[in-house]
């Protein structure tokens, strides 16, 4: 499909800001969502609204089979084993939280030790820690290489037999480089160790199969891909969630509540307590459609290689600039760099005001901005609507703005 | 000038740009010509803390009046900070505390620098609000 066809399809594209042409390149914070999304938010508020699995009235019944056909499309989308596999959460951070609570419950005891990536976002550093704090574990962190890279061996060598769990990111939301999961996850595989993927990155931007990766625990936001905001997936292998006990106790996720004791629901539900986000939850559906359209349309694929190219070669030709997160073998179009003499929030302001959305800042990832040795970075992010032209309109802006400052 | 005099005129300058380029042009401007603020003053206390730009802001009381120093790593900030510095300097602390700054609102800065969490801009104006009512408790 033609890009001015796929745009077309986002309606937040067309927004004007400071009477300019919204240049959104902020997609690595939130996606834009096409109407499909949208549409289907709608439709389900306006004809479908019920509390989903109780009740038998038709509007229920209509809502619950929304709800479960979105958990068997996101079963799909990843290739996992089994539906119930797929527990929905609110977000990635929500299901970081779940599997720290639940299996550091279980699995970690004083004295064991997590590992966690230096280049984790905030979401998959904090819960672990709150958890280590619970349990007096020890937190063991994982550093990149000068690569930008996590490497397997540098891994195995922070291994030991106290370590109960692994929590690394498929791609940093600073250096959008792809990390060699196969590798890593077969690292701790040959030492027993389970491994969670933080994937809020990696799910938009490579294809994701849970099985041939044989990742232990697999977490992503909806709004990142295309999808609502406020729903979130946890993948988990069923051994694993099984062993877990509840994260949350409430409504749907019992068997039978007395007060000499509760049972439990099996899988999934087990995890999902409360009312679920029904209106939200089922445009997982077409945002995932939209997700697989976009990653395997010719125009889009041709658009993002060029994309990268010229944004690539434009950042590490500029004598002002560095680019954190290099080496285009593994390179996504996430582009964190630092401008000398020009501080990274001016940058983000006077892009703005040429109508282009950047990020800039810690981005969430404070221990990485300390090793780095910067205070704060800018931020641009493509999606696969983005266009040529707009990565070029943002270089030209760059420069500008570089020019006003330094 | 006093101090309803000092805003208006900070405010009939704004007016003359109509472009937000150009008022950062002018921002920027203000910020590179601010005074400068010694490195050994940069310490913990004195630092606001905004979400991406830090800022420094210190004060001292002379003749009944308050007089601002202050300073970020964000050169549209310190321009920010020129302009509060030069309105709030030299007045007393009563005069500041008393004051509803809205002139940052007058000139547009507010709703378009996203202050709640992208600069410390509403956190500055608490700060100074801030000493100024403390000197004013503090000398009645």
């Amino acid at each position: 499909m033609s890009l001015p066809l796929i745009r077309a399809d986002f309606p937040a594209l067309g927004t004007q800001v400071y009477g300019k042409a919204l240049v959104y390149l902020d997609n690595a914070a939130t996606a834009q969502r096409p109407s499909s999304v949208i549409a289907c938010q709608k439709a389900l508020a306006e004809a479908s609204n019920a509390n989903i699995h109780r009740a038998v009235h038709r509007l229920a019944v209509e809502a619950t089979d929304a709800y479960e056909r979105a958990r068997d499309r996101v079963k799909s989308f990843l290739n996992a084993a089994a539906r119930e596999e797929i527990v929905f959460t609110s977000g990635a951070t929500q299901a970081v939280n779940l599997v720290a609570f639940s299996y550091g419950q279980v699995f970690v005891n004083e004295g064991d030790e997590i590992v966690v990536s230096v280049a984790e976002h905030h979401s998959n550093i904090v819960p672990w820690q709150m958890l280590c704090e619970r349990k007096k574990a020890r937190l063991k962190v994982l550093d990149i290489r000068e690569d930008g890279l996590l490497h397997p061996e540098d891994l195995e060598k922070l291994l030991s037999s106290r370590t109960k769990i692994v929590a690394i990111s498929h791609i940093s939301n600073v250096l959008g480089l792809v990390n060699p999961l196969a590798e890593l996850i077969s690292v701790c595989h040959r030492k027993g160790v389970p491994v969670l993927i933080d994937g809020a990155q990696g799910i938009v931007h490579a294809p994701v199969d849970v099985q041939a990766l044989d990742c232990d625990f697999y977490v992503f936001s909806g709004h990142k891909i295309y999808a609502a905001t406020g729903t979130g997936v946890l993948y988990g292998k069923r051994r694993w969630l099984e062993a877990m006990p509840p994260y949350m106790g409430g409504g749907e996720m019992i068997e039978t509540v007395k007060f000499s004791g509760t049972t439990y629901a099996p899988l999934p539900m087990k995890f999902e307590a409360g009312t679920q986000n029904f209106n939200a939850v089922p445009a997982w559906v077409p945002a995932l459609d939209c997700a697989l359209r976009l990653r395997e349309d010719e125009a889009v694929k041709k658009e993002q290689a060029s994309i990268l190219a010229f944004v690539y070669a434009k950042l590490t030709e500029d004598k002002r600039i560095t680019l954190y997160g290099k080496g285009l073998e593994h390179k996504v179009p996430v582009f964190s760099f630092a401008v000398k003499g020009a501080h990274h929030e001016d940058l983000a302001l006077i892009l703005d005001k040429m109508g282009i959305a950047v990020r800039s800042g810690q981005m969430c990832a404070e221990p990485l901005m300390d090793r780095l040795g910067v205070t704060g970075l800018l931020r641009a992010s493509f999606a696969p609507y983005n266009t040529l032209e707009e990565a070029e309109y943002f270089v030209i802006c760059l420069d500008k703005a570089i020019e006003m400052l330094v | 000038m006093t101090l309803e005099e000092k805003k208006q005129s900070i405010v009939e300058d704004f007016s003359l740009y109509e472009e937000w380029l150009d008022k950062y042009e002018y921002l920027i401007e203000l910020g590179k010509s601010l005074a400068p603020f010694p490195e050994e003053k940069k310490t913990e206390e004195r630092l606001i803390k905004g979400c991406q730009s830090r800022v420094w802001l210190d004060s001292e009381q002379k003749d009944g009046k308050l007089y601002f120093t202050a300073d970020s790593d964000a050169i549209i900030t310190r321009g920010i900070i020129s302009l509060l510095v030069s309105v709030y300097s030299g007045r007393t602390p009563g005069e500041i505390a008393g004051d509803d700054f809205g002139f940052v609102e007058e000139i547009g800065l507010k709703e378009n620098l996203s202050p709640t969490r992208a600069n410390g801009l509403v956190s500055m104006i608490e700060r100074i609000k801030q000493i100024a009512t403390d000197s004013s408790l503090r000398s009645e």
